[in-house]
């Protein structure tokens, strides 16, 4: 910027030096608890309980991993998971785009009703028991598609994709595909599809992140263990402490586990942190533009 | 920028109206079928996990059995209103959520603002990425890691922050366990959590800000400090406002799902709040009590709806900014 050419006056530098020190702070606050946690889950378990672990891992092992991969329920819940994401994702974004394509059109009739539509659903909803109530009723209780379809649309994300549209599809590239006889069927198919992979990239991490971070509703819509998403057991054992000696194949694990429990927290807590932190840097660039674009025009 | 915008838009506007005055509903109704094809599913997904509820909520006006269903159960009118207000229970709850809600507001609606100031006045382009990509990460972590976090690093025997405090001689804390710190370690673990991504969005109002502005500040000998309180923060105080406004609304339902794993007996007393009280009566409890759990989270919605309605008016009366 043009300051760089003019001379920064002393409280110039002084605030500079406070906004810097500031942001260190924040970052390191971020940041040491999640270093702490990887540090420890492989360090020796006497160290950590003895406090010498402070930021790096001392004494290095990777038992409490090997352990939780002989703990049935988490890997279960690990595949459960990734299905819960993947399927869930791709659900909700076709429903999304589905969505927010027709609304961002022009001169459509009812357009604003609709809008009106789902914007209200933001504002009221019907409530924890009768959305159990619904679902039970649709005989969803104890399936998979209890944990898919009740979370298959955010109208959120409805009207970020939708102002994406709006900006980024002109009224007149429409009209330039009307003339070329394109139905709107195959003007979404074949232009405006193609040009919006930054907001389809966008839709698909938050409805697969929001999935994979979400235990709530497989808490009350699900019963059967073999479905549990790894959040579920995640609070089982990190928060509730309970560990289930049916999940281990045989007793002298069962022992090591035991010894391990405290340990075990460290590396659960990096096994359920890791997925989505890991697809998130390649993504960031998108959802920045794409939430900005969405909270400044929605 | 802006004036182009508009000038498009009001050519738009101009087109349709000209559309509008020579087509008939009717006929644009058919020529957009395809359109309307498209919102069929979402509509019809909308209808049901949405609307049907909706619906179903007239279970608090009856004494809802599964064998008649909805309809077939008999009126009660305000019965379970009544007995919920004049319940024990009832003022500890609405103190609790309202607490919790207004602590969590005025210590993490400032932060993020901070936040957005400071990234914007960095010039180095490599420390404000990384400092973003830092920041925005606990975003992307579960509540259930987050609580996970809490536990294990707040765990009397082996957690840091023990450790910590052993070293100043001090004693161990059941952190988790204590009713008086429930409230702190909520709000501040949220804080950490929530604090970089909803920044997000008052770096994008920044973003709007013309440069010239700036420019003519620093001719005109304007300090730093000067620019952002005068030239930033008010190129923010639109987009605050209407968070505040939405915010305002959701006063009585406090992150819920957080609140529910933080619960353990030795803090109930000022963790239990509206929507935690619900689920434990409503799907939790051996007995479920439908009809007394769908008419509290009722009583909930409408007061946020009504706060949320006051808290538009006034905004609009006074900062000129609403969300309606």
């Amino acid at each position: 910027m043009s300051t760089a050419a003019t001379q920064d006056t002393r409280s110039d530098r002084i605030v500079s030096a406070c906004i810097y020190t500031a942001l260190g702070l924040f970052c390191l606050a971020v940041l040491y608890p999640i270093v702490y946690v990887l540090s420890a889950s492989v360090s020796n378990t006497k160290k950590v309980a003895a406090g010498e672990v402070w930021l790096w891992p001392v004494g290095f092992t990777l038992d409490a991993y090997k352990a939780i991969f002989d703990y049935k329920s988490i890997v279960s819940g690990f595949g459960n998971s990734v299905y819960y994401a993947v399927v869930g994702a791709v659900v909700a974004t076709v429903l999304t785009l589905l969505a927010a394509y027709p609304l961002s059109r022009k001169g459509l009739p009812g357009k604003g009703l609709i809008m009106a539509a789902f914007v209200f659903t933001m504002m009221f909803s019907g409530g924890l028991i009768p959305t159990y109530l619904v679902v039970d009723k649709l005989g969803l209780l104890n399936t998979r598609w209890a944990i898919i379809l009740p979370a298959a649309l955010a109208v959120w994300n409805v009207i970020i994709t939708r102002t994406y549209f709006m900006v980024t599809i002109p009224e007149e590239l429409v009209e330039a595909g009307k003339v070329d006889g394109c139905s709107d069927f195959g003007f979404f198919w074949r232009i405006v599809l193609p040009l919006s992979k930054p907001i389809i990239a966008v839709n698909l991490l938050f409805y697969a992140v929001g999935q994979w971070n979400s235990f709530f509703n497989a808490l009350i819509y699900l019963t059967n263990e073999q479905l549990f998403p790894l959040q579920v057991i995640l609070r089982q054992i990190l928060i509730q402490s309970k560990v289930d000696p049916s999940q281990m194949p045989d007793t002298s694990k069962l022992i090591q586990l035991k010894e391990l429990q405290q340990q075990l927290k460290y590396s659960l807590i990096v096994i359920g942190m890791i997925p989505p932190l890991l697809v998130y840097p390649f993504v960031q660039k998108h959802f920045v533009k794409g939430a900005m674009i969405g909270s400044l025009k929605g | 920028m802006t004036t182009l915008n508009a000038e498009r838009t009001a050519a738009a506007h101009q087109r349709e109206r000209t559309a509008k005055s020579s087509v008939g509903l009717g006929l644009r109704m058919r020529r957009h079928w395809q359109l309307y094809a498209m919102l069929a599913l979402p509509l019809i997904w909308l209808a049901v996990f949405a609307y049907w509820p909706m619906y179903g909520v007239i279970i608090a006006f009856k004494d809802y059995n599964v064998v008649s269903g909805i309809w077939g159960s008999p009126w009660v009118g305000l019965k379970h209103f009544e007995r919920f207000v004049e319940s024990y229970q009832f003022w500890r709850l609405i103190r609790n959520t309202v607490f919790l809600h207004v602590y969590e507001l005025l210590a993490t609606f400032p932060l993020p603002i901070i936040l957005a100031l400071c990234l914007n006045t960095v010039r180095r382009k490599w420390f404000s990425r990384s400092a973003q990509l830092i920041t925005y990460a606990p975003h992307f972590i579960s509540t259930v890691v987050v609580v996970g976090l809490l536990v294990v690093l707040t765990n009397p025997n082996t957690g840091v922050a023990n450790q910590l405090l052993g070293l100043f001689g001090l004693g161990p804390v059941d952190f988790m366990g204590d009713s008086g710190l429930f409230r702190h370690l909520y709000v501040w673990s949220g804080a950490w959590q929530t604090m970089g991504f909803s920044a997000i969005i008052y770096l994008a109002a920044l973003t709007s800000v013309p440069p010239e502005l700036h420019e003519a500040a620093i001719v005109d000998g304007a300090s730093r400090l000067r620019r952002i309180w005068h030239i930033d923060l008010p190129a923010i105080v639109p987009v605050a406002v209407i968070l505040l406004i939405l915010n305002i609304g959701s006063i009585l339902s406090v992150g819920f799902e957080k609140v529910l794993l933080m619960q353990n007996n030795l803090n109930l007393d000022v963790a239990e709040v509206i929507d935690t009280y619900v689920y434990k009566i409503g799907l939790a409890s051996a007995v479920p009590q439908f009809s007394y759990a769908t008419a509290i989270g009722l009583f909930r919605s409408v007061i946020g709806l009504v706060l949320l309605v006051l808290a538009n008016t006034f905004a609009r009366r006074f900062a000129k900014s609403s969300l309606w």
